[in-house]
């Protein structure tokens, strides 16, 4: 089974058992980012996860955005990189920018 | 996404095939398959051109579409290597596969050569290639690796391999083997530039000369192969 795969599989089984979810997924990358596109990190609305969309830098900023998107269900695309208050806040220091896009499992 | 899509999507991309696009403006989304495109994003001809070409080039990527832009994940099936040969050579190169992320059967109809105690977490035949190459289906997701040096072991492997779309085909033997090897094939029936896919001496040339440098030159020619590497080209 592929990373992808098992996360997927996690998120679904965490649906069925009725948690809210949110999946986050690496559309973009420029210059070097720590994960690949199509890496993906899945979050409950405890705040647990499986997955990884940065090896750590974003992580809790994109925690953050699942949590509000499990209660709005309203899908989100963020952007981090150096050249980003926030990012830098958060501590992307690899130097790359990526796009995450956020969404509700429903 | 909706849970049944993604149920779709997790068998879709085990059985062939299968990309999942997204508008990222409005999160609608769609399972697009060979025969189908299932789900609530409607994507035009020239869309679907650029989501096949998503899938053979085997990376997801953002494309432009007139309605915004769309990310297309790719779920192909999983890479496989089929070796034939539980000689020394594999017992390296068999781990480097599994980790780069193939799944690996090995061939061996030498019983005493192919034992799971040689080979643990290996999925395992004792059949001839013969019997095994076909019930494999080999398909454009496998590369092909024979390591015997036997033409009674390696032939029908290769002939079964030729006759397949896979993307890599590889032959253990210094230069005068593989030359007997190409004249052989040549006496089967095959076109000389079919047998031209295979590659022998097989690696890159990186001066390998143990069991284990072997396996890493073999595993990065398959590697420049399947990412279509300048490396892969033995002009």
């Amino acid at each position: 089974m592929s990373n992808s795969e098992q996360i997927l599989s996690t998120a679904a089984e965490w649906h069925r058992d009725g948690r809210g979810v949110a999946l986050a997924t690496v559309v973009t990358t420029w210059g070097s980012s720590p994960r690949p596109v199509g890496s993906k990190l899945a979050v409950d609305d405890q705040g647990r996860m499986i997955g990884s969309v940065s090896g750590g830098c974003v992580e809790g900023a994109v925690v953050e955005t699942a949590l509000d998107i499990i209660r709005t269900g309203k899908p989100q695309l963020l952007e981090f990189g150096v050249s980003d208050e926030q990012a830098w806040d958060v501590g992307l220091a690899c130097g790359g920018r990526v796009q995450i896009f956020v969404e509700k499992l429903s | 996404m909706k849970r049944a899509l993604l149920e779709r999507l997790l068998i879709a991309g085990r059985t062939g095939a299968a990309a999942l696009a997204t508008d990222l403006a409005s999160g609608a989304q769609s399972l697009v398959t060979a025969g189908a495109n299932e789900g609530e994003l409607a994507l035009g001809l020239q869309d679907l051109a650029q989501v096949r070409k998503a899938l053979d080039d085997d990376q997801s990527r953002t494309i432009e579409t007139a309605t915004g832009p769309v990310f297309v994940e790719v779920w192909n099936p999983r890479l496989r290597l089929i070796v034939v040969g539980a000689v020394h050579i594999a017992q390296a190169l068999i781990p480097l596969a599994q980790l780069a992320g193939y799944d690996v059967t090995l061939i061996d109809p030498r019983t005493a050569f192919g034992t799971l105690a040689r080979f643990p977490d290996t999925a395992l035949t004792n059949d001839w290639p013969n019997e095994a190459m076909p019930a494999l289906k080999p398909d454009r997701r496998t590369a092909i690796l024979t390591l015997t040096h036997d033409p009674k072991i390696d032939d029908p492997a290769l002939e079964a391999a030729l006759r397949s779309d896979a993307f890599y085909v590889g032959a253990l033997g210094s230069r005068r083997t593989h030359a007997k090897r190409i004249e052989r094939l040549r006496e089967a029936g095959f076109e000389p530039d079919v047998i031209a896919r295979i590659r022998g001496p097989v690696g890159l040339a990186i001066g390998a000369q143990t069991p284990a440098e072997i396996a890493i030159s073999i595993m990065a020619e398959i590697t420049a192969v399947l990412r279509r590497s300048l490396l892969a080209s033995r002009a």
